[in-house]
């Protein structure tokens, strides 16, 4: 007795934690608990220096969303989690293709090539050359589809990066969670403001 | 840093000790700061296990014999159980030791019991040299990343350096919001070093845990208001009542609000079984009234309790009708399997009080008869032939029966898993809060022998009756040793049919009568105790049942009593897997 999910799809899911050792794996076993893949996640400083700031990237629903969020959230070393649909947030992919240089500059327009996908060549040398693009994820892959029939030697992209566009930053919230005694700030939370978006504690 | 250098035996003095529990800074190693810590913080009682990665500690240790109690156990599992009896009956942290490896692997399903049922416990194992992790060294197992499903935190501690802060942490964490077990896994180098220790701070902030949320009188108000136009409330408890040590708030809140009251297996006691408005017990084996109004009630009232899918039976089909009031200190269980309307975060030690104070007066005559009809129906389908039997055969409702009235439900009652559980849960008397010891969520069979060790541990001045099945008394039966050396005076109530009951009961009913392996055999279990020099007796007859429950609690020490009782008996009323809580069935 199954039942179908519905209305899964893109979330981003913005962890900000302290730097520390086994934390990555506490979070992950949230995920591989339920079953649940990892479609993206990016581990990088945040704008304030010692915190830190998980990117991840499921495809599901809200619901389970939110409930893993508070999951993550629960993790003694985790100060806060927002979780947003990709219409809330400011996201880029980065991606690196190898190609041989003698084929590429032969049968490609590269010039085009660089200004119709925004790329740049990172690296020239005679035996190879490499690409790089920033974007979503339709935008890297189309430069891989173009650059197929060239002998694509390599590829790779990174995780996704988001920025949240209704976000204050976090340097106003981790005071209050410096004091000893929390504000409202810090304890307000889902089920009286607003059920949705914005998980806090 | 660590350094390489091979262990050196650790000069070690109680003058140290007594020193750097003074204001000035003094240099120990990490071994002696780590049981300066366990005294800083109050423990009386460790459980635990010695081996080759701690035994710097235990080697400490040999000096802190008048003011550290240390319990030799027979087996890791045994001694994490056993500290989740002593937090279980005393409120406090539960300490263990063990060493690398096995001994560290030992410990899991007490961590996972202990994660799942929110006991607070520190547990500390030794661990090879830092400079030896990640080798395959002898008995090194890579401890925390085993238990982190299983710990509410947990943490390896390289510089002996390190050792007093991790310590604090760990017993803050363990205790506050919502308890649960903590792991710190110590390198045997952390606790040969010798360093400079400042005198001990406890942890009360750590800037990333929030155990304490900000009551919000919004919730509050609402609440009320729902319960001040309900005709026909409910009230459902469960641990958090214990944990919040909220039971005279609870009360109050009963008794001032009038609304009937139903726990769940581990909220047992904190109203007691004989209180008025106490309706019965929640779930899968509960009673029948309050399974059923469940689906009948305007407004349910959840406190401290985590819709456990054996409470709630179908998602689907549970209270549907009602409207949701959640109480609870952690906000993940909210909205988790049962949508509240009014989500009510906190320390219900807090909360409680502030409903209370808005709440009217009440009594709901009407429908408190609903529960008593109820009742009228289950003792006439189940209760009185389980407690009072025509039949020849002992019951093992009859047993808890004689022992309700020979300890007038003052006693501690730890069980184990499986039917016993049920029946000793269903019929036990508890006049007290933490008089019920059980595995709820885990289901750890082999859990009842341990814990009850650790409840008399925490709790010395109380009766403790392990109810044990002669299943899950297999599983442990090595801590009989402890129960010999220590000579801790626990009553060992062994019920025996002769089955792995509660699944030849699924096989009865569920599958054809097909019992594939429940037919379990036993050792003579009154000869094994001798052997332990434990007293014991087996009975087969009505005749002798009472005296000797009687012969076994008043014996002046540790006493095993086996009864055999009746084979194939199911315990009823039952949710069956799959059903709502409605379709409960009396046969």
């Amino acid at each position: 007795m199954t039942q179908q999910p519905i209305d899964r799809q893109e979330y981003n899911i913005t962890a900000y934690t302290e730097n520390q050792v086994g934390l990555l794996n506490r979070i992950a076993i949230i995920f591989s608990r339920r079953k649940i893949n990892i479609e993206s996640l990016n581990t990088s400083p945040s704008e304030i220096e010692g915190i830190h700031r998980f990117n991840i990237v499921v495809v599901e629903t809200e619901e389970v969303v939110r409930k893993i969020a508070r999951q993550i959230e629960k993790q003694v070393e985790v100060l806060k989690v927002y979780f947003n649909p990709n219409e809330d947030v400011i996201w880029q992919e980065m991606a690196l293709y190898k190609v041989p240089t003698d084929i590429i500059a032969e049968r490609a327009l590269v010039e085009r090539l660089l200004r119709e996908h925004g790329a740049r060549a990172v690296v020239i040398r005679k035996d190879y050359t490499v690409f790089e693009t920033t974007g979503h994820r339709e935008e890297t892959d189309k430069l891989l589809t173009v650059l197929q029939p060239y002998g694509l030697i390599e590829f790779v992209r990174s995780a996704r990066i988001a920025i949240i566009k209704g976000s204050e930053g976090f340097h106003h919230k981790l005071r209050e969670f410096e004091r000893i005694e929390p504000g409202q700030e810090v304890s307000e939370n889902d089920y009286l403001n607003s059920r949705d978006k914005v998980f806090t504690m | 840093m660590y350094t390489n250098q091979q262990p050196q035996p650790v000069p070690t003095s109680p003058e140290i000790a007594v020193a750097a529990t003074e204001s000035a800074t003094r240099t120990l190693s990490g071994a002696e700061a780590t049981l300066l810590a366990l005294l800083a913080e109050g423990v009386d009682t460790v459980f635990g296990y010695p081996g080759g990665a701690i035994i710097p500690i235990y080697d400490a240790l040999y000096d802190f014999k008048e003011q550290l109690n240390h319990v030799l156990v027979r087996h890791e599992q045994g001694g994490i159980h056993a500290a989740q009896g002593y937090a279980r009956s005393s409120g406090k942290v539960g300490v263990v030791f063990a060493t690398s490896g096995p001994g560290a692997t030992n410990l899991v399903t007490g961590l996972a019991d202990a994660q799942i049922d929110s006991t607070p416990l520190v547990c500390i194992t030794g661990q090879v040299f830092a400079h030896l992790l990640g080798t395959d060294a002898f008995q090194e197992t890579d401890i925390l990343n085993i238990t982190t499903p299983v710990t509410k935190w947990n943490h390896q501690v390289t510089d002996a350096s390190e050792i007093p802060a991790a310590l604090a942490k760990a017993f803050y964490i363990a205790r506050s919001g919502r308890p649960g077990p903590v792991l710190i896994d110590i390198t045997k180098n952390a606790q040969i070093q010798k360093a400079d220790f400042e005198p001990y701070q406890p942890c009360n902030h750590i800037r990333s845990y929030r155990p304490q949320p900000l009551v919000r009188p919004e919730y509050i108000a609402q609440a009320a208001e729902l319960i001040n136009k309900a005709k026909r409330p409910l009230v459902l408890w469960g641990q958090g009542v214990l944990l919040g040590k909220a039971e005279q708030e609870f009360a109050q809140f009963i008794e001032k609000s009038g609304i009937p009251a139903a726990w769940t297996i581990l909220g047992a006691g904190a109203l007691p079984t004989g209180h008025p408005l106490n309706v019965g017990m929640l779930g899968m084996h509960g009673n029948y009234g309050p399974n059923v109004l469940t689906n009948e009630c305007d407004v349910l009232i959840a406190i401290g309790m985590r819709f456990d899918d054996r409470v709630t039976g179908r998602l689907d089909k549970y209270a549907k009708q009602a409207q949701i009031i959640h109480l609870d200190i952690d906000p993940t269980e909210i909205d988790k399997n049962v949508k509240a309307t009014v989500p009510v975060w906190g320390d219900c030690m807090e909360t409680l009080p502030l409903l209370t104070q808005l709440v009217e007066a009440r009594t709901y005559p009407e429908w408190r008869q609903r529960f008593l009809d109820h009742d009228a129906e289950e003792i006439a389908a189940v209760i009185q032939e389980e407690l009072f039997p025509t039949s020849d055969e002992l019951t093992m409702g009859e047993v808890i029966q004689h022992l309700n009235e020979l300890t007038q439900g003052n006693a501690i009652i730890v069980t184990d898993v499986g039917q016993h559980q049920m029946v000793a849960c269903r019929y036990a008397k508890l006049n007290h809060t933490r008089s019920n010891i059980t595995s709820g969520g885990l289901g750890t069979m082999g859990f009842a022998l341990p814990a009850a060790i650790g409840a008399k541990y925490g709790r010395p001045d109380r009766t403790v009756v392990a109810v044990i099945g002669d299943g899950g008394i297999q599983m442990t039966i090595q801590e009989l040793g402890t129960i010999m050396q220590t000579g801790v005076n626990v009553k060992i109530l062994l019920l025996n049919n002769q089955f792995l009951g509660m699944v030849r009961q699924w096989q009865e009913m569920f599958h054809d009568r097909r019992y594939s392996f429940v037919d379990i055999a036993s050792p003579d279990y009154v000869t094994v105790a001798k052997g332990y020099s434990i007293a014991g007796r087996r009975v087969d007859t009505r005749a002798e049942l009472h005296a000797a429950l009687q012969q076994m609690l008043e014996h002046p020490g540790s006493f095993l009593l086996e009864v055999m009782v009746t084979r194939e008996n199911n315990i009823f009323p039952m949710v069956p897997q799959g059903c709502g809580v409605g379709e409960i069935r009396l046969k």
